[in-house]
């Protein structure tokens, strides 16, 4: 059948099962939003193109499947790309289409040109410039292949207009061969045994869990191996909810702002397990000295991940799922009791803390555990970054994956409420709470727009310091108290929330948390919650960056 | 140490940038690089010079493997390689030193490619010690230009390094073929070769 390339574009993102893209239109990418008007896929107008790159990186995080969102040329591909690089630095499977001028003009510094593909090039897994309509099918195929499987990441197409506007022959392909990208399941299966005879041997083993577990659904074999060997586990960010915290084996998250309890017994293990995570700088603080102790076994599905920053003693190529569910297989029982007393001993003396007195100034810490206590099992929730985020990883109870969403490597601010919205579209229906800093919210408050024309169950909690808050704490301790230009006072939110129709809350006492959450969950649309915290607190524990894990701070005198 | 990376890729624009870009954003330096088509016209070879430890050596072999458009990466330092570079040399010589200069590029078994009354441009291929020693020995006459191509390389035991089939034959089961340029070229050639007999 003879078709445009903007349709035979909507035909292959139906055949790929996409059901919702975010994006917004603009003069190259018109003949794409021309065929999406009777199409049967939704799509989300943003408001800025940057929320549509987080609501489909969002999405991607949260269903697995390659999210996808849609912009213009020349400024409406480079908004993407702060949210295109928050995708890639936390591999989630994205794919981001772009406009782009004719093609006989490409170079030429055409109106709202950008040289898109050469932008994105290091911020993407892989990227497209079609310059044949015929290649479209095979293109849109491939990127989201490449998007969804090995180590997932956003890929770009860009596609000028007048290949939009060609018709062709619409044939499909049914298969991939991609001869420079052959991701198997596992690569290095000879490891394994190897890998199984050192977790047999080890007296004072640590599972170190990252990002990878959740993106290869390997949470239940992870608990299941953890549990039969009886190995204590302890996550990065990302890696958070890949295994239930309220387990007995899980120390919580490690690294910067992790227990007390994780960071000594990755200092003090004589064996650690590396899975789906990357040994990064907040994780290990100073490299010579991470877990002087310990024999390391990586598994992760990217090679160039092994051995980057800490040199495995034993590695596994291949999906954590996979390798997991053979160990589970032939695991012992390991007897190490003196090490779980030892930790079992950190945890009762060394807890995450906070107090929170009746008529004291709210805190933070004890907003977003009302939360957690009042969101279900399962609540996805989304954070911006900042002292709310490491709050959040600390102090929110985690138990299941694709529930914790955040932005991890990259550390983007404005990441948080959109990403929320992209997760309302990912999990109809349920409530998705996002955690916000009164900085962060103010980087992508338009997507409250978005939110409403869509009455979207998102809960957006605001812990209102009046500070960049992390920021502030950084200059306190390092910078010997010298705010410079960390503080920022905002706008009235309650009244920001009625301004675009949502529901505007405020709390400023203990009694009063408790009350708007309940409000906040019977309130169907979107709504922001107003919380005047403490203005100097800060995260602890912490490991001050390039120091080793043994020298955490507990707290300040 | 200086290692010698073979790199094949996928023969499209922007596939160059792609790989000389990870070089520079992972901070791993280039001494040379030299590109050519390979005897398959999909496939391009890069031949590339670089210095780095183990670990930055398995750091840029990893990367350049992951790339999409990468279909294999060897380090040929680690076989015994056969290696040649290519420069082009202007260097003076006025009538009184021309002999002189002359004897230097005949004992490097290099070529004259021009000649005119106050230069000689010479044409001298080999190892790049090779070839930095007879530009040392042409150094006083004074060099008036240099271009050099970059180190080009192979493995002196591998077979070469099969490629599979471009991707007209990717598809098999759907009718690519018929949208591939490469399907259509053949086509054509076919029917053309029937209609000559």
């Amino acid at each position: 059948m003879k078709m445009r390339g903007a349709n035979i574009l909507v035909e292959c993102l139906k055949r790929e099962g996409v059901e919702t893209i975010f994006g917004y239109p603009g003069g190259a990418i018109l003949p794409v939003f021309d065929a999406l008007y009777d199409a049967d896929i939704k799509l989300v107008l943003v408001r800025h193109e940057q929320g549509a790159a987080h609501m489909a990186d969002a999405m991607g995080r949260v269903t697995g499947k390659p999210g996808v969102c849609l912009a213009t040329s020349g400024p409406g591909a480079t908004n993407l790309v702060t949210g295109i690089a928050t995708a890639y630095m936390d591999s989630s499977p994205m794919v981001a289409i772009t406009g782009q001028v004719r093609s006989y003009l490409i170079g030429n510094d055409a109106f709202q040109e950008a040289d898109v593909v050469g932008i994105t090039r290091p911020i993407t897994k892989h990227s497209y410039l079609v310059k044949d309509v015929n290649q479209l099918a095979r293109v849109t195929r491939e990127a989201f292949y490449i998007a969804r499987t090995g180590r997932p990441g956003p890929v770009l197409i860009d596609v000028p207009i007048d290949i939009a506007q060609t018709e062709t022959e619409f044939v499909y392909p049914e298969k991939i061969d991609i001869r420079g990208y052959k991701p198997k399941m596992i690569q290095t299966p000879e490891n394994l045994d190897q890998a199984l005879e050192m977790v047999h041997a080890s007296k004072r083993p640590v599972l170190y869990v990252g990002h990878g577990a959740i993106i290869s659904n390997a949470s239940k074999a992870l608990t299941a191996f953890a549990r039969k060997a009886g190995i204590p586990v302890t996550t990065t960010l990302l890696g958070l909810g890949a295994f239930p915290e309220d387990d007995p084996l899980s120390l919580r998250m490690l690294g910067m702002h992790g227990t007390y309890y994780a960071s000594h017994a990755v200092q003090n293990c004589d064996l650690l397990i590396a899975v789906g995570a990357r040994f990064d700088d907040r994780v290990t603080g100073q490299v010579s000295t991470f877990a002087p102790k310990a024999k390391i076994i990586h598994f992760d599905v990217d090679p160039s991940s092994v051995s980057k920053n800490v040199k495995a003693d034993c590695y596994v190529i291949g999906d954590a799922r996979h390798i997991l569910e053979i160990l589970t297989k032939n695991v012992r029982k390991l007897n190490i009791s003196s090490w779980l007393d030892q930790l079992a001993e950190w945890k009762l003396k060394h807890p995450l803390t906070y107090t929170q007195g009746e008529h004291e100034q709210l805190k933070s810490q004890f907003v977003i555990e009302e939360i957690s206590r009042h969101c279900g099992r399962g609540t996805v929730v989304t954070t911006e970054v900042g002292q709310h985020q490491m709050w959040t990883a600390q102090f929110w109870n985690f138990t299941e994956p694709r529930t914790n969403i955040t932005s991890g490597g990259l550390g983007t601010m404005g990441f948080g409420f959109p990403s929320a919205i992209g997760a309302c579209f990912a999990r109809p229906g349920e409530d998705v709470w996002c955690i916000a800093g009164d900085g962060s919210i103010q980087m992508n408050t338009q997507e409250l727009a978005t939110a409403v024309d869509h009455q979207l169950p998102v809960k957006v909690a605001i812990l209102d310091n009046g500070y960049l808050g992390m920021v502030r704490q950084w200059q306190q301790i390092f910078y010997d108290k010298r705010y410079s230009y960390s503080y920022l006072p905002g706008p009235d939110y309650v009244k920001l929330a009625e301004a675009y129709g949502a529901l505007g809350l405020r709390a400023t006492k203990k009694h009063e948390v408790a009350d708007v959450i309940k409000k906040a969950q019977d309130y169907k649309g979107p709504v922001l919650l107003h919380f005047k915290v403490k203005k100097e607190d800060n995260v602890f524990p912490m490991v001050p960056a390039g120091k080793s894990n043994s020298e955490m701070i507990e707290g300040m005198a | 140490m200086q290692h010698v990376i073979s790199v094949l890729v996928e023969n499209h624009f922007g596939v160059l940038a792609h790989v000389s870009g990870l070089f520079s954003s992972r901070g791993f330096n280039i001494d040379s690089l030299a590109v050519g088509e390979t005897d398959d016209p999909t496939i391009s070879r890069m031949t590339i010079v670089a210095k780095g430890d183990d670990r930055i050596l398995d750091q840029i072999m990893k990367q350049l493997d992951k790339l999409v458009d990468v279909v294999k990466v060897i380090d040929l330092t680690k076989d015994e390689m056969i290696s040649r570079e290519l420069a082009l040399c202007k260097v003076s010589a006025p009538a009184p030193v021309r002999s002189d200069v002359i004897q230097v590029v005949n004992t490097f078994r290099g070529k004259i490619v021009d000649v005119n009354p106050k230069t000689i441009t010479v044409e001298i291929t080999g190892t790049e010690s090779k070839i930095d020693a007879m530009l040392e020995l042409l150094r006083p006459f004074g060099i008036r230009e240099v271009v050099r191509t970059g180190l080009v390389a192979m493995s002196r035991v591998s077979d070469g390094y099969k490629v599979p089939p471009p991707p007209a034959g990717v598809y098999p089961e759907s009718n690519i073929e018929n949208l591939e340029s490469n399907g259509k070229k053949k086509t054509k050639k076919k029917k053309l070769a029937k209609s000559k007999k």
